[in-house]
């Protein structure tokens, strides 16, 4: 049985933030699950996948985030508890369909999850998921720590009945990929027999419907500002002149500064669980006997903004801070030294830090930053690209996508000039081709391709513009954890009742005239029938289909075959400097094969001058 | 309770996730509250994998810099890189045996000296315990054992709140049946280790 699905109240386990929160969404009766996978809410989806293959939960991993939340607005609209779970770049992609539901609604609890990426750990921006409460007008839970997100995932399906609105829980990479000890709570009854129940005058949103549904929506939304004031989440601990508003994983690096700092007789802390709408009466009672007021979140001042308007409002003049000089960042994660250096400073308590010891003049250390993996066929297909386009003497410019082989942007592959958002290499292309005179290739991956790939390669047919797109056909979703997409051969996962879709069929569907699929490990044949797509004029596809290695890996379906390097060997270095793969290392400045890392894919030595790569024999 | 910051540095592929749930199982075994926090966007893909563990009575699950009672590294260089973690009274305990970043092979960099790298973490921190922890994994039976050489190391140094049974009986629940006497014999040789260099 999964871990997750023990019956057993009271019961201490260790969790990862994640699933805790699979775990409050399973004890609030989750019947229905809607994802596209993103860092760092993607093992909160794995544990719902393997979860409904035990359950009759519903679990899908949807094509992109918004059809991820329409598919989920209908189930929720039929009765049923749902969640709908992406990274927080995943709600720009949803948010036609959720500034509209907001005016719809919900019957069921529909829980949207949305994972912020302060630091931006592994996201193309940091930006604050907070505004998209305020900006659809619903009600937004944010958990401070792993035990309190399987609560408030749990409320936050209550909540959304109590509103008939979809709920966003936001959380941050930090409580997502934390681990504690969690209780276990009663799992309740799953209802998964959803019905709908027709009337048009509240669900078709034709403009003399919203007009009404927009009146209904700010209605809730004073019925979410009662229960914000009086909401188990909004707490206030301590008392003193000094008043810090906070909320998430702030709260935890605010209590332990105030211990540290000794100041428990001074400060009162209010924390902020349920943020919009921001509780106005409760924030009222807490700022008026303040001497002063420090508001400590991560992200924007979203916070801070609204208890200096409710203040002036009330006419309260008490000083109130957040970001700025000698203040807190709109920039990066916090941390707990952070907070506590900047609460002593604005409160003016003298304290003795701790000193990280000196770091200057140490010898520099070499970076190890991320790299394709051995065997990887991305490094393949960028490598012939390049040859290719070398060739035929082309000066490219090369959009790339969201995924691993965003990393052949780094040397030696250097392959990849701008980088946007899931898709975007394909609309960008577009525009670089008008644009310039330079020949455009592009990469995106297959599960990319399904999210949003599709859409701009219809426009590029359809205004015929000029570029060679080639779309790395792996198998599989590999960034975020070998997810399905829609390419998929769902028997790996031992799963039935799945179709597939052939990359090769929609392009050609989508009337592209010049396609090309390769098998990247047999380098000549790839580099000429990449030379004749890059040389054909209007839209030409690519397609180079092989497995990731690391999947078949996890499968075991990897059958590694080592190479090594014989004294043919004349140190031109064409494996290391063109192609950089992880399997090699020096040594007494001869290259080296890793034979516990060396999958065999063959590339080096099919481009080695000397042919000096050979199977290594056993 | 006392308070004991903990960061552990790692290089994908290296074990530490694991280490760290066996150490979180003892915890819990002990009774001593723990968080922990471990960043690995890109640990398949060679990148650094860093785990924070808090142990008792504190709330943060992450720890900042000059604030780590304890670095335990995988990797030599990846010790030394976590360096600014750690203030003049941290323990480190590195394993010795290096595995030089790609950029090496590629001349973008240089691999430091062994005997360097340990003096420069000598000289700013509390005490240093070094050995080579590849070479005792082979021993106990795996290269793969590596992670839980160094967690006997890390509990000799009794800094932790946790018991040495309390590990043992971690690394039956949590490690994978068939490999439990070697990660036993793996732990042991760690321990010995750690006791022996200090």
């Amino acid at each position: 049985m999964h871990k997750l699905l023990q019956n057993a109240p009271e019961q201490e386990i260790m969790l990862l933030g994640n699933e805790s929160l699979a775990r409050g969404a399973v004890e609030a009766g989750l019947a229905f699950a809607t994802t596209y996978p993103g860092t760092p809410s993607s093992e909160l989806s794995l544990n719902l996948f393997q979860i409904s293959q035990e359950t009759d939960l519903y679990f899908e991993y949807s094509t992109n985030e918004k059809v991820a939340l329409e598919v989920a607005a209908a189930a929720a609209n039929s009765g049923l508890r749902t969640m709908c779970i992406m990274k927080h770049v995943g709600l720009n992609v949803a948010a036609d369909p959720l500034m509209t539901l907001a005016y719809v609604g919900v019957t069921g609890g529909l829980v949207i999850l949305t994972a912020d990426d302060p630091s931006m750990f592994s996201s193309q921006n940091e930006q604050d998921n907070r505004y998209y409460g305020k900006f659809a007008g619903l009600p937004i839970l944010e958990p401070s720590s792993v035990a309190e997100a399987k609560e408030m995932a749990k409320a936050a399906f209550e909540l959304s009945e109590t509103l008939k609105e979809p709920v966003i829980l936001r959380t941050t990479t930090r409580i997502n990929h934390s681990s504690a000890f969690v209780t276990l709570g009663d799992i309740k009854e799953r209802n998964t027999k959803g019905e709908f129940i027709k009337d048009p005058m509240s669900f078709v949103t034709v403009p003399a419907v919203s007009r009404k549904l927009h009146v209904k929506l700010l209605e809730n939304l004073d019925k979410a500002q009662a229960l914000s004031n009086r909401s188990e989440h909004n707490i206030v601990t301590g008392a003193g002149k000094f008043g810090i508003i906070c909320n998430g994983v702030s709260y935890l690096y605010v209590q332990d500064a105030v211990k540290d700092l000794g100041i428990q007789e001074k400060v009162k802390v209010l924390r902020i669980g349920f943020s919009n709408p921001m509780p106005d009466q409760m924030v009222v009672e807490f700022v008026k006997d303040c001497d002063k007021v420090l508001v400590i979140e991560e992200g924007e001042p979203f916070m801070e903004e609204a208890v200096r308007s409710i203040a002036q409002d009330a006419g309260i003049t008490v000083s109130i801070k957040g970001k700025g000089d000698n203040l807190f960042s709109r920039l990066y994660e916090f941390d707990p030294a952070m907070v506590k250096r900047v609460m002593a400073s604005y409160f003016e308590i003298e304290y003795q830090a701790k000193i990280p010891v000196d770091t200057a003049n140490l010898p520099e250390i070499p970076q190890r930053p991320p790299n394709l993996c051995s065997g990887c066929s991305h490094r393949a297909t960028f490598f012939e690209v390049k040859q290719a386009a070398k060739a035929l003497d082309m000066d490219t410019i090369c959009p790339s996508d969201i995924g691993c082989y965003t990393l052949g942007f780094l040397p030696p592959l250097s392959t990849g000039d701008f980088v946007l958002c899931m898709g975007a290499s394909v609309s960008s292309s577009c525009g670089f081709a008008k644009a310039t005179d330079k020949k455009v290739i592009s990469f995106i991956g297959d599960s990319t391709f399904f999210h949003s790939g599709m859409t701009g390669l219809a426009n590029a047919v359809f205004n015929n513009h000029n570029f060679t797109l080639v779309i790395l056909d792996n198998g599989i979703t590999a960034m975020t954890g070998h997810q399905p997409n829609p390419g998929v051969d769902m028997s790996l996962f031992n799963q039935e009742g799945y179709n597939r879709i052939s990359i090769e069929n929609v392009v050609k569907a989508l009337g592209v005239e010049h396609v090309t699929v390769i098998k990247p490990f047999k380098v000549k044949k790839s580099v000429e029938a990449i030379k004749e797509a890059l040389a054909f004029e209007g839209v030409s596809v690519i397609i180079s289909k092989e497995p990731c290695a690391l999947h078949l890996k996890g499968l075991k379906l990897l059958k590694p075959k080592a190479f090594t390097v014989t004294d043919r060997c004349k140190n031109h270095r064409d494996c290391i400097n063109e192609i950089g793969c992880p399997s090699f290392f020096l040594e007494d400045g001869k290259v080296r094969i890793d034979a516990t890392t060396c999958v065999g894919c063959a590339l080096c030595a099919q481009i080695c001058p000397e042919n000096a790569i050979v199977p290594l024999k056993k | 309770m006392d308070i004991k910051r903990l960061i552990m540095v790692a290089v994908g592929g290296q074990g530490n996730l694991l280490a760290s749930k066996v150490l979180g199982e003892a915890a819990l075994i002990c009774k001593v509250p723990v968080r922990m926090s471990e960043i690995h966007g890109m640990a398949q893909r060679g990148g650094v994998v860093e785990s924070a563990i808090v142990f008792g009575d504190a709330s943060s699950p992450i720890i900042s810099d000059g604030e780590a009672d304890l670095l335990l590294g995988f990797e030599p260089s990846e010790t030394l890189r976590a360096l600014n973690r750690c203030n003049k009274d941290t323990t480190v305990i590195t394993n010795l045996a290096p595995l030089p970043p790609f950029t090496v092979a590629i001349g973008k960099g240089v691999y430091p000296e062994m005997d360097t790298i340990q003096a420069l973490i000598k000289e700013r921190t509390g005490s240093l315990i070094a050995f080579d922890a590849m070479e005792l994994a082979k021993k106990a039976g795996s290269p793969m054992s590596v992670n839980i050489v160094l967690l006997g190391a890390l509990i000799q140094t009794e800094i932790l709140p946790l018991t040495r049974e309390s590990i043992e009986q971690a690394i039956k629940t949590r490690t994978k049946q068939a490999f439990v006497d070697m990660n036993l014999a793996a732990f042991n040789l760690g321990f010995e280790a750690a006791a022996n260099v200090a």
